[in-house]
């Protein structure tokens, strides 16, 4: 597996800013990815609203591997590989469904909701009985989190459990999750998860979520033509006049994202003014945050990620993807809508359509991302092209730690780019930890906080 | 002597929803957008669900639903002429430079006829389509499914009043959806 290569201070050289084109189109680079990057880390795998009842599941996916979610039938979550014991076929090929068991269609093996190989024909006499049916149930993930209605797996059983893997981003997550009120949990995603193919390395949209403020300037077009939720730009974007821009990141985590705070006593000034009920409903949310939340309410989100390949954004549209690598020069992308659970159905359904209208292969925003991932991705792979890094010098040497504004302390390492407009801070230490990762042997090198307490 | 004469409407009708559906494709290959725009009723709906892989007897549960799931498309013609909008603003990356766009329009059926064939209003009509994506240099996308139309006449024009369009396809093959169907 150990290519020799080194990745920190190698190909990933944060002390001048310069990251190979390898690490992008590379193949064999690729493959050591899948194992030290996707079996080891945690990756996001649905919403328990997906599975609300005892035998619902939900195919996803984990690295390139297929995954079931499902819930048993004493309302347990599993997830499990998608892979029989017997020969490998897929035991289930549905999107979703509710099922008793999960029937093999090769050879007819079946599984519980709990994994459990339950069924297995001509047992007695092809067998003789002598199968140990009790090891060879469908492969289950090591650890299982779910958080908030989010469901979260590893296949790592060293891996520290997601909270701790989270750290204090987990402050940060909650601004996808919780709801728009500051309630804990109290959101739900709609039905219909968007799945698409895009030509690029899965780490292009990774960097673009991780916070690329630089390129606002390639969504011109839908910026003029006006899609957003008070009828011009593609979001609102007012509190930006007021608010300090900062973009985030944990270090030793390799999460990030960008945030907004409004100065104390600032009211957060009108949105979604396209519709008085959506508008009255955001406003009387933004109210309800401030009092639960006191100070902390005056943070709102802008796009993150959780390491490697979840990506969150908060607010305009409210959502999580997660890019799949399907090979080196292939990724494909699941992208989840969230609503406020108890919001009224008219704001639900505005918010649907401006999320379609926004996101996924037909939102007039993204479409424009895909196209420059695409033709970057591909420019990159020439034998010539690959000599030459790209640069992510952007604000370094400029981050604060403790930053505190206006009577509010910030968790993490903090870029204020309020004035800077943009930094590449939040995209280098995506690719920090993932060159940490790809160089450790095991996660005692990656928990490097644990040997900090000590 | 036999009445031929509601053959002949049948006929007719059947000629002239196909030459609108041509017009159609044609004006959309020709990119011309603002004409097509000109097609499609002030309250059209366009709706393009996704496609779930269910078990048999669930088909039910096969498409995402209309006005409730998320789906590919599911809008007005506001929204549709924010899409015309930005292909014409000549920095939408993902369509400029513009790809090179062919639609197949073919199997073109009445499903449906009011008041009569001889003096119709509404026509409900299925269509299979081919659509050919060719872009930049080599990139090619080919998507094929069906579609179903509503089309109203208006003032003597034959305008479009809702549009379902099924892709024959479960993850999305292709990166972006900048065209029309
Ligand atoms: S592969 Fe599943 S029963 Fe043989
Ligand atoms: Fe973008």
């Amino acid at each position: 597996m150990a290519t020799g290569r080194r990745y920190r201070g190698g190909l990933v050289d944060l002390r001048t800013g310069l990251i190979s084109r390898e690490i992008f189109v590379n193949e064999e680079i690729y493959a050591e990815e899948l194992e030290r990057v996707f079996t080891r880390a945690w990756l996001f795998v649905g919403h328990e609203s997906q599975i609300p009842k005892p035998g619902d599941y939900f195919v996803s996916s984990m690295g390139e591997e297929s995954a079931i979610l499902c819930r048993d039938r004493e309302e347990r979550v599993h997830v499990f590989l998608n892979s029989c014991r017997h020969r490998g076929m897929k035991v289930c090929r549905y999107d979703e469904g509710n099922t008793p068991v999960f029937t093999c269609p090769y050879h007819g093996w079946s599984y519980a909701a709990d994994g459990k190989l339950v069924g297995v024909p001509f047992f007695r006499e092809a067998y003789h009985g002598k199968l140990d049916r009790s090891q060879l149930g469908l492969v289950e993930v090591a650890q299982l989190a779910t958080y908030k209605g989010s469901v979260w797996a590893t296949w790592d059983p060293n891996a520290p459990g997601f909270l701790e893997y989270l750290g204090e981003f987990r402050r940060y997550l909650d601004l996808t999750l919780d709801g728009w009120d500051g309630r804990d949990g109290g959101t739900e995603v709609l039905g219909g998860v968007q799945k698409w193919l895009i030509p690029c390395n899965w780490k292009f949209p990774a960097e673009n979520f991780s916070g690329d403020s630089y390129h606002n300037i390639s969504h011109r077009s839908v910026d003029m033509v006006g899609i957003g939720p008070s009828g011009s730009g593609r979001r609102d974007t007012r509190e930006r006049l007021v608010a300090r821009r900062l973009q985030i990141c944990f270090p030793e985590r390799g999460h990030q994202t960008g945030v907004y705070v409004l100065p104390k006593d600032q009211p957060t000034p009108p949105a979604y003014q396209q519709s008085p009920v959506v508008s009255e409903y955001f406003k009387h949310c933004e109210e309800e945050r401030r009092r639960r939340r006191g100070e902390w309410g005056r943070v709102t989100g802008s796009p993150g990620e959780v390491f490697p390949n979840t990506a969150l954004h908060p607010r305009q549209p409210r959502t999580f993807a997660v890019w799949h690598p399907r090979g080196p020069h292939q990724t494909e992308v699941w992208r989840w809508y969230l609503v406020d659970s108890d919001s009224p159905p008219e704001v639900k359904d505005f918010l649907r359509q401006y999320y379609i209208r926004y996101s996924g292969p037909a939102g007039l925003t993204e479409q424009d991302d895909m196209e420059n991932w695409n033709y970057a991705h591909a420019a990159s792979r020439g034998t010539i092209a690959r000599r030459y890094p790209y640069t992510y010098e952007q604000g370094m040497g400029f981050e604060v730690e403790n930053y505190e504004w206006d009577g509010l302390r910030l968790p993490g390492s903090v870029m204020d780019i309020t004035e800077a407009k943009s930094s590449e801070h939040n995209l280098r230490n995506l690719y920090r930890r993932w060159a940490e990762f790809m160089d450790a042997e095991s996660w005692n090198e990656l928990a490097t906080w644990r040997a900090l307490a000590r | 002597m036999t009445d031929h004469s509601d053959d002949v409407a049948h006929l007719l009708l059947q000629q002239k929803i196909e030459s609108f559906l041509y017009r159609e494709a044609e004006l959309l290959d020709e990119r011309r957008y603002e004409e097509w725009l000109a097609l499609l009723a002030e309250d059209v709906r366009y709706w393009m669900p996704m496609r779930r892989n269910v078990k048999f007897g669930e088909l039910e549960r096969e498409f995402t639903r209309e006005g409730q799931d998320v789906n590919w498309f599911d809008e007005g013609k506001e929204t549709l002429t924010r899409r015309v909008q930005q292909i014409l603003t000549g920095v939408h990356w993902a369509e400029e430079p513009l790809s090179r766009i062919c639609h197949m329009v073919s199997n073109v059926q009445i499903l449906d006829v009011k008041p009569s064939a001889s003096a119709p209003s509404e026509v409900t009509v299925k269509s299979r389509f081919l659509i050919y994506r060719n872009r930049v240099e080599t990139e090619t996308d080919i998507l094929v499914g069906k579609r179903e139309d509503v089309l109203h006449r208006i003032d003597g024009h034959w305008k479009l009043r809702r549009r379902k369009i099924v892709l024959d396809q479960n993850v999305l093959q292709v990166k972006n959806l900048t065209f029309f169907f």
